[in-house]
């Protein structure tokens, strides 16, 4: 006898909960585990006196986001065009917007 | 009662199967938006996570020097009257600058360790450096200095593969391998790295820095871990365009479903009510509809967006991010989850979906069946 549709539905949607589930517990176990790791990173960022991710090399204020001087970065301006392309995709620092606040 | 809703959930998805063709390729749409928005989620909460614990022995109080809104180098001996101020327990020198590569068409970020760098003649270099340039222990690499003349390097270490998302551009060298290199005098650093006793009194040493050299501008490690807070926030140019692309789609959907029924749909109803459904029937009917589509999008689209994050390194993305570079960490980010943006998403997918499915049809279900099919 074929199977009624709402059984093969239920039984995909109680199978894709589950799967949502594990990714949970996988992402939970993932984290517990790389504490060693982090140890490691910070210990490196102590060491080499590091300020800044490296996610951009392609501009100096995207490579360190934390360092840019007021005016390289986004031009002179927060609002101003961006010719680098990771320039476009990341907001200014906050405290380079409460600067650029305290000069206007 | 379970067994009447499974009977209208037989004839929910009976009905959609025989409109294959547009329900699957909404629930297709509807799968990628959620996916979309998922990944830049899952990517965005997960990185600032990360730079938030790894930047959280950074140094404490950073002292640059301006000019006309630039930075500059600043006079080590300013240090010594930093170093006075009440609270400061130290202050060293930094050096670090960046070297363009007109070979590879790369971007270096050279740095003169606080520990154990390699001795005049020897770097260390990022594993992004090393495979870009198949270069490894041993191997020599020459550099044109400041003055227009090759430098020769051997190379000491490849830094830990792991920590890429730091150390992917980096170049480690001596103190004097740097200043011969980039020709900044032997008085002078890029900037200069405190530690303070107490980091309640970062703000106070920062203003008392300022008024001593107005031009010194410095920034303090919460400022630095805010700035991954804040650099990926909902108004940064990716956000922004994704959120908008998907917010334009959710409002296309509802007004798709809430500006009427079709003709075979109403006369679907039309026919249901004929033969005996109760109004409450189709609004149930409507409500497994609604759900199967979104339940089934959410579920979907949330668990590639996981793979897609976690175990491709949000490969779609990678175009996006490297920009013009040439030089792109390859690293995998830990999976820290917010849960409250999954239920976000959730409710922001499902119920409205839901919801405007069911309300044109209220108002179909509501008129008399004759009406409807005629």
């Amino acid at each position: 006898m074929a199977r009624r549709r709402s059984t093969i539905y239920l039984g995909t949607t109680a199978g894709l909960l589950l799967v949502l589930g594990g990714i949970f517990l996988h992402a939970y176990i993932k984290v517990r585990q790389s504490g060693p790791l982090f140890t490691r990173k910070t210990e490196l960022v102590r060491q080499l006196e590091l300020t800044d991710l490296c996610l951009f090399t392609e501009a100096s204020y995207t490579r360190h986001l934390s360092m840019t001087d007021p005016s390289t970065p986004f031009q002179d301006a927060p609002m101003s065009l961006e010719h680098f392309p990771t320039g476009a995709l990341v907001e200014p620092p906050p405290h380079l917007m409460r600067n650029h606040s305290q000069h206007d | 009662m379970i067994e009447h809703h499974r009977h209208i959930l037989d004839f929910t998805l009976s009905s959609l199967m025989r409109r294959k063709g547009k329900n699957g390729a909404l629930l297709s749409v509807y799968t990628l938006i959620v996916f979309i928005l998922a990944s830049v989620l899952f990517f965005t909460y997960a990185l600032k996570r990360e730079a938030s614990l790894v930047l959280n022995e950074a140094p404490e109080i950073i002292v640059q020097r301006t000019l006309t809104g630039r930075y500059l180098p600043i006079p080590i001996a300013w240090g010594d009257q930093i170093a006075k101020i009440n609270g400061v327990i130290s202050v060293e020198p930094r050096l670090w600058g960046y070297k363009y590569d007109n070979v590879f068409l790369a971007n270096y970020t050279l740095t003169v360790p606080a520990e154990n760098p390699p001795e005049s003649g020897n770097i260390d270099i990022g594993s992004g450096i090393s495979r870009m340039r198949a270069a490894y222990p041993g191997d020599m690499i020459s550099f044109t200095g400041h003055d227009g003349l090759p430098r020769v390097f051997t190379i000491r270490n490849i830094l830990d593969h792991e920590s890429q998302l730091l150390t992917s551009d980096l170049i480690l060298l001596s103190e004097e391998d740097y200043r011969d290199f980039s020709g900044i005098p032997s008085d002078q650093a890029t900037d200069m790295s405190l530690r303070v006793r107490n980091p309640k009194e970062y703000a106070t040493i920062s203003e008392k820095i300022t008024q001593m050299y107005p031009e010194t501008r410095p920034i303090v490690r919460t400022e630095i871990q805010r700035t991954y807070d804040a650099v990926f926030g909902w108004r940064s140019g990716l956000l922004i365009v994704i959120f908008s692309a998907a917010a334009i789609a959710f409002i296309i959907f509802a007004w798709d479903k809430a500006s009427g029924l079709s003709a075979e749909e109403r006369r679907e109803i039309g026919v249901l009510k004929a033969v005996g459904w109760e109004t409450s029937d189709i609004l149930l009917m409507k409500f497994w509809e609604g759900i199967v589509v979104s339940l089934t999008a959410f579920l979907v689209g949330t668990i590639l967006a996981y793979a897609h994050v976690f175990y491709t390194s949000s490969a779609l993305f990678a175009p996006v991010l490297k920009g013009w570079s040439t030089l792109y960490p390859t690293f995998r980010l830990t999976p820290f989850i917010d849960f409250g943006q999954v239920a976000t998403l959730f409710f922001l997918t499902v119920v409205p979906y839901t919801v405007t499915t069911i309300i044109p049809s209220w108002r179909a279900a509501t008129i008399d069946p004759d009406a409807i099919m005629r």
